[in-house]
């Protein structure tokens, strides 16, 4: 190209330069890290002691087989409906539903739906646990005054719903976030289109799957990486509303991380579970990211 | 033609709305509840309260130490962002616009640091800290921050430098401008709105972080918000006038530039995940 050609009398390493201060900052605290997260991965090591005992894929081989792993990885398999599924759904539904015509005032509402991706996980976790406080919460004081007593429950402290309850705030911060993506995309289709599937004699359900989802692999895309990485990197939600608990009720990787490496100093295994996270959030984005290009080809 | 619109609209509105009102309510709680006595909180979680009480806030901001988890993260917002999209620039350019040999290699290898989490290199960076003994201080939350955001930035910064016009780079090089003048002087007042959208997202990433703060920080008087507002609810999880204060000094500052920017942020955190 012609911009990144040589100005007259310019070395030729002149961008190193530019570069050199990030990239230093970048390598250091972060790529020199991962590095060494994954070389941890294969020792035991307690973090205090001065020599670790290289164990090879011991570590590894453990996680096949332990309940606590297992268990922490399926709910964030779990999550990704609640982060994920769940909000796209509502998303697609609603775009389908409002999208073909410009709405007036859609700046207001998109406004107002996007707020949840805004605020600190800390503050959403904490309003939640309010909500969902059995005595004066929101829910349960809510289920009461329409007279569903019996539907009121402790719902962050029940082995079987406190994973859903957590789940479902995260559909909270989610589906504003996937409705004003797909609105934007739909916006974006040619009314023609849909008017000529029209005299086609094509229903509702055929342009859907005809002309809207086609249409939309590109917001797709968005909101499958944003969303599904939520759902695995999932941390600061369960540290403020249950700490995995009741049991390990809503155990997840990154607390499991969090726990084993600075409350119980196993570093060479918190290290193998980081590992696993890491490769599988990249792993899942560059799927994601070869679906969505190969549908722009 | 204009009561043909409100009529085909009028469904529209209402499910929009009653998304809407899903997202509000609890944010609408919240806000209510900060300002109430405890026996009001019993009441009801949406009734209003009597009289606009500012005792929660000010028990946060004194006795919670609000005030300086307040100090301590804006310090480290401010010069994060500043760093950030300083650096972030400079890389862009260079991706982008300059000759530089490696550039093949080294672009998927800053880009690596936009997707994976902070649990990746905690352990590391924990021990690091301690060797060069930064834990406690500013720079434990600064560098690592800065760290991860060069790597979007640079993603962002470098789509933007391959679309800025070519004859305009041309005729600063003509005018004898040197390849810094053709940076600040030509292409840095066109960058203007992609810039500050990245200072937004830079803003509200550093702000809201959790993780690395909770673990490179020890002392009390040295966390920031978020860590902050997770250990006084460990402590007052039952008073919840004092939580509602505390989540809204919180959120206060981050809402505020969302209100002023929201086009900025929604076009960030949409855009994103596509360009690379």
């Amino acid at each position: 190209m012609d911009h990144q050609q040589r100005w007259p009398g310019e070395s030729r390493y002149k961008g190193w330069f530019y570069l050199l201060p990030g990239l230093l900052i970048y390598l250091v605290f972060i790529f020199i890290p991962i590095l060494e997260t994954i070389r941890n991965s294969f020792y035991k090591w307690n973090g205090f002691s001065n020599t670790r005992e290289f164990i090879q894929l011991d570590n590894y081989a453990k996680l096949v087989h332990d309940a606590q792993f297992l268990k922490a990885l399926g709910n964030n398999f779990i999550f990704i409906i609640f982060y994920s599924l769940i909000p796209i759904l509502i998303g697609l539904f609603l775009a389908t539903l409002l999208g073909r015509k410009p709405i007036r005032g859609l700046t207001f509402f998109r406004t107002g739906l996007f707020l949840p991706q805004i605020l600190s996980m800390v503050v959403v976790g904490v309003t939640w646990r309010w909500i969902f406080n059995p005595t004066f919460g929101l829910l349960n004081t809510g289920l009461r005054a329409v007279g569903l007593d019996n539907l009121t429950r402790a719902w962050l402290g029940d082995f079987q719903l406190a994973l859903p309850s957590v789940g479902m705030v995260g559909t909270w911060v989610m589906y504003g976030f996937c409705m004003v993506l797909f609105l934007a995309g739909m916006q974006r289709i040619p009314e023609d289109q849909f008017e000529a599937a029209e005299l086609d004699g094509a229903n509702g359900f055929r342009q859907f799957f005809h002309i809207t989802l086609p249409s939309l692999r590109a917001e797709m895309g968005v909101a499958l990486i944003t969303t599904v990485i939520a759902a695995l990197r999932v941390f600061d939600l369960v540290y403020v509303t249950t700490r995995g608990g009741p049991g390990d009720s809503t155990l997840v990787t990154g607390f499991l991380v969090y726990r084993s490496a600075f409350q119980q100093n196993q570093l060479g295994y918190a290290s193998a579970i980081a590992t696993i996270m890491t490769v599988l959030i990249l792993v899942i984005s560059l799927l994601i990211l070869r679906f969505q290009s190969r549908g722009e080809e | 033609m204009r009561g043909r619109y409100w009529k085909r609209a009028i469904p529209n509105y209402v499910v929009l709305s009653l998304f809407l009102l899903l997202v509000f309510i609890p944010i609408i709680g919240l806000v209510f509840s900060a300002f109430k006595t405890d026996a009001e909180v019993v009441k009801g979680p949406l009734t209003l309260p009597s009289q606009l009480r500012l005792d929660a806030f000010k028990e946060a901001w004194t006795t919670g130490r609000f005030n300086l988890f307040f100090r301590n993260s804006v310090v480290v917002t401010v010069v994060v962002v500043i760093a950030s999209v300083f650096l972030s620039t400079l890389m862009g350019y260079a991706f982008a616009l300059l000759p530089m040999p490696g550039k093949k290699v080294l672009y998927p290898l800053v880009l690596l640091g936009y997707m994976v989490p902070f649990e990746a290199v905690i352990i590391p960076l924990y021990h690091m800290m301690n060797r060069i003994d930064l834990v406690d201080t500013y720079w434990a939350l600064i560098l690592p921050q800065v760290g991860l955001s060069v790597s979007f930035g640079t993603l962002w910064m470098t789509s933007f430098f391959r679309t800025a016009p070519r004859e305009l780079i041309d005729a600063a090089a003509i005018d004898g401008c040197n390849r810094w003048q053709a940076l600040w002087r030509v292409l840095w007042p066109l960058a203007r709105p992609a810039v500050l959208t990245l200072v937004v997202l830079v803003f509200m990433w550093t702000w809201n972080e959790f993780l690395l703060a909770l673990v490179l920080v020890q002392k009390e008087t040295m966390r920031t918000l978020p860590v902050g507002l997770a250990f006084f609810q460990g402590r007052y999880s039952a008073n919840i006038p004092l939580m509602a204060a505390g989540s809204l000094i919180v959120a206060g500052p981050i809402l505020l530039v969302y209100i002023l920017f929201q086009r900025h942020f929604i076009r960030g955190m949409l855009g994103g995940a596509v360009k690379g």
